[in-house]
């Protein structure tokens, strides 16, 4: 099928993924800069016991950047297995039943993809800002007791933002469920919960694991909402390295990046190969 | 009662939805419903909202000012600046949207019609950087794009060797940089959904078209392209309407230079403390996208296309 392919196609295709990589590899090469100020290239950096890795050392002894990857990773978690829960069961319900809050739940679960992110920010930043205000004062809070932004407040919109998307990807996948599967369970005598834990989710989990990676992905690459919804104890690590964008920018912040992409790597690697071993 | 239950398909199913229905109504509907009215207050010398019922905000976006001067003419007077804000997010999510399609789609042909044991492998490749943050992407670009960066030193190690004299260039906090991160920051999510109509296509539909006698031009228009819109239109929405509200990219990358509705509404919210003018500027915004998104699915329609990302 793919015999007579023109050569303007190869090299486009070449050029779109080298306009990929190319930033992605300045990135890498640039964590081994001696040079402080990280603007030109000065060769590679040996100082100290970890020679041309110093700059990893640093970061691994900066405690912010440890707790800003600890805060990211507990909303990412959290947040994916709150959402792939809670979106999975709305997309049996969309795809399975009716039920007279079906077309308003369908309308509201398309929103958050049609509205730029920045609307939905402000909006629950509006939200949290005017509750706590009033429940502070109603509470008399006061002090460290007082209701304010931070991890909780961003995981519930972490949550909320997720949902429609695993929604969308485990309803894509009962599209072709073939039903009569289910029925043969119950003929045979397994009541809902058995049938549903035997037969249903073993036959949708890909699905849903597919959600559960989509919402992890969203977690980890959301800057917007988690800048509008986080404190000053809940810094993530996105919201750490744009605070370094605009103060001074050192080789660790190159170091970090390498860090984040290795570990996302590994780890989508590893799940490839369960997925694999499991088909 | 649980085999009243049993036997209630309504009310089984509104029971799986309300957790969705919660998180959906709190933290989505109520927030907009509260933008909506903060967006009528007005602000107080401390920068609290006053929940009052004006249009001032409003006005202020369309350009009659009425509390500030506006150069030496005293309010109210016209000041084109938030319409000139307006004005260039949408051209730049526009052009930034072509663009992308522009480079997207060869790449998604590519991977579509290559042998199927390298298709999976081909559309990783195409979701690793998506795994890198979004502000670490954005950042990688000032180093290849600042005036000792990576990209004039290619060029003056290039016109070295010709002998041509050379100047570093003044790329970064002007707009095309912001177009060309933008145009980094979304290709992906363009590609994917491209791919995913493409893929589908049945090959049986080329021989046919060859069969028939069309050339490889005319299948392509006729039987191709025509079956790959669905996934460009998803990949447009989720291109568009993300580029229309985020500030990071214009922030870094432009500097001072380049103020879109996205810097905009964050100032309001963090420096200026305006919320009230925050968000009728946030509504403002979600109307336009909502007008262009829903005029191009009418005139397209979107498909399951949209969940590959």
């Amino acid at each position: 099928m793919s015999n007579r392919r023109s050569p303007w196609l190869v090299l486009a295709t070449l050029l779109v993924y080298g306009f990929l990589y190319a930033p992605i590899a300045v990135l890498m090469i640039y964590a081994f800069n001696s040079s402080r100020t990280n603007v030109v290239f000065e060769g590679i950096v040996n100082q100290g016991p970890c020679g041309p890795f110093y700059w990893f050392c640093v970061l691994f002894k900066n405690r912010e950047v440890l707790n800003a990857a600890k805060n990211t990773l507990t909303i990412a978690f959290t947040s994916t297995v709150v959402s792939s829960i809670i979106g999975t069961m709305a997309a049996l319900a969309l795809q399975r039943y009716r039920f007279p809050a079906k077309p308003f739940s369908e309308a509201a679960l398309y929103i958050p993809i049609v509205i730029p992110e920045i609307v939905m920010g402000i909006g629950i930043l509006v939200l949290f800002s005017t509750t706590f205000t009033w429940l502070n004062g109603l509470l008399g809070l006061t002090g460290d007791r007082r209701l304010s932004l931070g991890l909780g407040t961003v995981i519930l919109s972490h949550i909320a933002f997720s949902i429609p998307f695993v929604t969308l990807v485990v309803r894509a996948r009962l599209h072709g469920f073939d039903k009569s599967v289910e029925e043969a369970a119950m003929d045979l005598g397994a009541n809902e919960v058995t049938t549903f834990w035997r037969v249903t989710l073993p036959i949708i989990a890909p699905g849903v694991l597919s959600g559960a990676l989509l919402a992890f992905t969203l977690s980890l690459d959301d800057f917007i909402i988690t800048f509008f919804t986080s404190g000053p104890g809940s810094t993530t690590l996105p919201i750490y390295v744009y605070g370094l964008l605009r103060r001074i920018i050192t080789p660790e912040v190159n170091a970090l990046s390498t860090v984040w992409i290795g570990t996302v790597l590994i780890v989508v690697f590893i799940s490839q190969r369960l997925e694999s071993r499991e088909t | 009662m649980l085999q009243k239950l049993r036997e209630n398909k309504s009310l089984q199913g509104t029971l799986l939805i309300s957790p969705t229905l919660l998180w959906m109504i709190a933290l989505l509907i109520i927030p907009l419903i509260l933008t909506v009215i903060v967006s009528f207050g007005r602000r107080d010398a401390d920068g609290n909202v006053i929940y009052t019922f004006t249009f001032n905000n409003y006005l202020r976006l369309a350009g009659y000012n009425t509390t500030t001067p506006c150069g030496d003419t005293p309010p109210p007077c016209f000041d084109s600046l938030y319409m000139q804000i307006l004005w260039r997010s949408l051209t730049l999510a526009l052009q930034t949207t072509v663009l992308v399609i522009l480079l997207a789609y060869p790449l998604a042909y590519f991977v579509a019609r290559s042998p199927a044991k390298w298709r999976n492998s081909l559309i990783f490749l195409i979701l690793v950087p998506l795994w890198t943050n979004f502000v670490i992407r954005v950042y990688a670009w000032i180093m290849i794009l600042r005036t000792q960066g990576v990209l004039n030193g290619m060029l003056g190690w290039v016109l070295g060797l010709l002998h041509i004299p050379f100047a570093p260039l003044e790329m970064l906090y002007t707009p095309g940089a912001v177009l060309v991160g933008m145009v980094y920051e979304f290709l992906p999510f363009m590609i994917l959904p491209i791919y995913t109509s493409l893929e589908k296509i049945e090959p049986s539909l080329y021989e046919a078209a060859a069969d028939l006698g069309a050339n490889a031009r005319r299948t392509f228009m006729r039987v191709t392209l025509p079956l790959s819109m669905p996934g460009v239109v998803a990949g447009t929405i989720l291109v568009f309407i993300p580029v229309m509200g985020t500030f990071i990219v214009s922030d870094i990358l432009g500097g001072r230079q380049v103020i879109l509705v996205g810097n905009l509404i964050q100032r309001q919210f963090l420096d200026a403390r305006d919320p009230a003018f925050g968000s009728a500027s946030s509504i403002i915004l979600m109307v336009l996208t909502l007008i262009v998104t829903i005029f191009y699915t009418r005139k397209f329609g979107f498909g399951e296309e949209i969940a590959v990302v």
